[in-house]
């Protein structure tokens, strides 16, 4: 029997594996690929609220996760195009030898 | 009042403009700025001459044309000029006199390479001294006369990379300077007196009617009269132009400047603007109560009684004419020999004034002007021909190699002596001897009058026999003008030098007819009187015995300087002269002039100096002390108020600073420059957030 607060603890495993990696990693692409975990953790609080909510019947979990997953894709895109044009100027991914804006 | 006498400005104005445009041009000009003074001069010498005929027409009365200068307190400054007989025959002598020597100029400069500086010093001192003649105010005179003192020291140091040269100007400055104290003085105490320094104002003027007599009335030092003290300080300022002893010693080392210099400056025009000065005051140095009753008199010669005044002036003269007659015998520079003739024939002018009145002495001015200024040019021609020496011992043998400088020469030496009846030296200076052998005080001036004939007919005739007797004693490769003559190339000057000469010479001789005492002209139109032709007038008054007396003395000169010079020849270059050789000692002190020099090094100049250190040393330690003391004091007040301005006021802004500093620094530090950190951050205050939410919100 899983109940809401299984996808939670699977939801805040999911977050906490997406952030570890978006914090330890050194290699850009890694780190967006960590976000997008942390993102994809936060869609399915969304479903599992919708499917245990007062209101099961009235697909908002759904529309909320489809913009959000868009809005990710869309994110996907342009984090991928930086990373991309970083490589292409500095010839590397390393995000620790990318210092260029340190005050 | 005519045209000519108000615009008389123009006349000192041409020449003083020409010398500003000069200053300006460049240095390459030489042309244009001889031309301009050139020109200036012969524009003056027009309205000079137009200004003579107005003189003429007037018939003696003095016009005047005065206008206010400034005003201090409630009194006026008035300056002005004027025209009268004596203005105008001294304005045509200076600019015909300054004109020739400006055109002798242009071939006596010729290789000079400031050229173009000395035709502006040369119309500079022009301008000034006809502003000097036309003056109508004693303060304007002295202001021209100081700037007359100004160009002689510029241009008798115009060769100033000669220390000679620069120490004969400086001398000449401050020995006229010492005459000039007096001068100042008495100017004051006349101002004092009279009120003005306008000579003629309409019955105001200080040397009209009213004036003098107030003078007269006003007790002076001395048992004097106001009058007659300011006349002899006025008298201090013309014996230092004009080189009266005791204040003669720079005349003769002013001959460093160039020779058209010595001519114009120091010969025709400046130095006789001492005398010229005399004439001008003549009714002041003639004020007395018994003077001023016969009014009329005054001016004009015999009636007018001994002041103390004229006796000052007479006594200064005579003795001069005398002293500087003596010293010129032993001398060996050709411009040396005529410095102190011209000191001899300034001390007759002064005499001639003091005995005779101002008609006397300026009828010997004129002629000299024209005589002198003749010798000093011919002067000039033999340096330029002999390449620049000096000393007469090396010339010699002159007479055949420059034919025209030598009859020019001749004239003038012989008007010098006074050759008698041709020439115009003999009747000026019979004029002066024969006002003196009735000079009512005392005959002893008239005796020193005719010893000083007699040795100036000496010297000039030693200096003949010298110059141009004789034969060339030039060393070889001496005299390197390179014509590739025969020897070393001795040469006549060009004609732009000879021409003048030979105008001058015609005058020297010519002049004196305007003057003799058949025909008293010059007399009468100084006096404002008619002169009418008298040749009885000749054998009146004791005038044959004073003529026939001069005339014998002249021609013992002449004949002694023959016997003893000129008969046996100059034999070599070194040879003994023939009067040192009999007295040696006598002639040393000629030689050296008396001495008077290393006398005022060994007096006045020491004294000078022990002040000068004590001065120094006074200035060093008990003022110098004092100011000491004073910036001690107020730089440890400014090392005070370093400190506390270093330390408290700029210590607190310096913290102030760095705790910005810091402050900026610590927050940059959080911009890393690694974006994990900010997500780091980002993470902490999420959790630090999710953490108070859930404890929070119960």
């Amino acid at each position: 029997m899983t109940t809401l607060s299984h996808y939670l603890l699977l939801s805040a495993l999911i977050f906490a594996v997406g952030m570890a990696g978006a914090l330890t990693r050194r290699n850009a692409i890694l780190v967006l690929v960590g976000i997008e975990l942390m993102l994809n953790a936060a869609n399915l609080n969304l479903i599992a609220f919708w499917r245990y909510g007062p209101h099961p019947e009235a697909l908002t979990g759904v529309m909320f996760a489809v913009f959000s997953i868009t809005v990710a894709a869309a994110e996907a895109a342009v984090g991928l195009g930086l990373i991309l044009a970083l490589h292409r100027h500095m010839q590397t991914t390393d995000l620790d030898k990318v210092t260029g804006m340190k005050g | 009042m005519s045209e000519i006498v108000r615009n008389l400005w123009l006349i000192p104005a041409l020449p003083m403009l020409a010398a500003g445009v000069c200053a300006l041009l460049k240095r390459g000009r030489r042309r244009l700025s001889a031309g301009l003074a050139i020109g200036a001069m012969a524009g003056a010498l027009g309205l000079s001459v137009a200004a003579l005929v107005e003189a003429m027409r007037a018939g003696g009365a003095a016009e005047t044309f005065n206008f206010v200068w400034l005003q201090f307190g409630t009194e006026w400054l008035k300056l002005g000029w004027v025209l009268n007989p004596l203005t105008a025959v001294m304005l045509v002598m200076v600019s015909f006199v300054g004109l020739l020597i400006f055109i002798y100029s242009v071939g006596y400069m010729e290789t000079d390479e400031n050229f173009g500086r000395f035709f502006c010093f040369l119309a500079l001192f022009a301008g000034a001294m006809l502003g000097v003649v036309i003056s109508n105010s004693l303060l304007l005179l002295f202001m021209c006369w100081e700037l007359v003192g100004l160009t002689s020291y510029l241009l008798i140091g115009f060769w100033f990379e000669k220390p000679s040269a620069a120490a004969a100007a400086k001398k000449a400055f401050i020995v006229t300077r010492i005459g000039d104290l007096g001068f100042f003085l008495g100017m004051m105490w006349l101002y004092a007196g009279s009120g003005t320094l306008l000579f003629y104002d309409h019955g105001a003027g200080c040397l009209e009617h009213t004036a003098l007599a107030r003078l007269v009335a006003q007790a002076g030092v001395l048992g004097l009269p106001a009058a007659g003290i300011i006349a002899i300080l006025i008298f201090c300022g013309a014996a230092g132009k004009s080189g009266q002893v005791p204040l003669h010693v720079w005349l003769p080392d002013a001959m460093e400047g160039p020779t058209p210099v010595s001519a114009l400056i120091h010969a025709a025009t400046m130095v006789a603007a001492g005398v010229f000065l005399m004439a001008r005051i003549y009714p002041l140095l003639a004020a007395s109560a018994a003077n001023l009753g016969s009014a009329a008199a005054l001016g004009s010669a015999a009636s007018v009684e001994p002041t103390p005044a004229l006796m000052v002036v007479t006594w200064v003269g005579a003795i001069t004419a005398v002293f500087a007659a003596v010293i010129a015998v032993g001398q060996y520079d050709i411009k040396r020999i005529l410095a102190y003739s011209t000191v001899s024939q300034l001390g007759y002018m002064m005499m001639g004034i003091g005995v005779g009145g101002a008609a006397v002495g300026m009828f010997h001015l004129i002629t000299h002007a024209f005589f002198k200024a003749l010798l000093f040019l011919g002067a000039g021609s033999v340096i330029h021909g002999c390449g620049g020496e000096q000393d007469i011992r090396k010339m010699g043998g002159l007479r055949k190699l420059m034919p025209v400088t030598f009859a020019a020469y001749t004239a003038g030496m012989l008007a010098l002596c006074g050759l008698p009846l041709v020439v115009s030296g003999f009747w000026s200076k019979d004029a002066i001897l024969h006002a003196a052998s009735e000079w009512s005080v005392s005959h002893v001036p008239f005796y020193l009058g005719t010893i000083g004939a007699l040795l100036t007919a000496f010297y000039m005739t030693r200096q003949m026999a010298y110059v141009f007797a004789g034969t060339l004693r030039l060393p070889e490769g001496e005299a390197q003008h390179g014509h590739g003559g025969h020897h070393a190339g001795v040469h006549e000057s060009p004609a732009v030098m000879t021409v003048p000469l030979v105008i001058l010479a015609v005058f020297a001789v010519g002049l004196g007819f305007i003057g003799t005492p058949a025909w008293p002209w010059f007399q009468s139109f100084l006096n404002g009187g008619q002169a009418s032709f008298e040749l009885k007038a000749l054998a009146g008054e004791g005038m044959l015995a004073v003529m026939a007396t001069s005339s014998v003395i002249v021609l013992a000169g002449l004949g002694l300087g023959w016997m003893i010079y000129g008969r046996r020849g100059i034999a070599s270059a070194e040879a003994p002269d023939a009067v040192g050789a009999k007295m040696p000692a006598v002639f040393a002190t000629l030689g050296a002039a008396f001495y008077v020099d290393a006398l005022y090094a060994a007096t006045v100049v020491r004294l000078n100096n022990f002040a000068a250190r004590m001065s120094a040393r006074l200035d060093r330690w008990v003022f110098g002390g004092a100011v000491r003391t004073v910036t001690g004091t107020v730089s440890g007040l400014a090392h005070l108020d370093r400190f506390t301005d270093e330390t408290l006021v700029n210590g607190g802004f310096d913290e102030g600073c760095e705790s910005v500093t810091l402050g900026g620094l610590i927050l940059s530090l959080l911009q890393g420059g690694r974006v994990q950190n900010y997500m780091r951050g980002i993470g902490t205050a999420l959790v630090v957030l999710a953490a108070l939410m859930m404890w929070g919100a119960r």
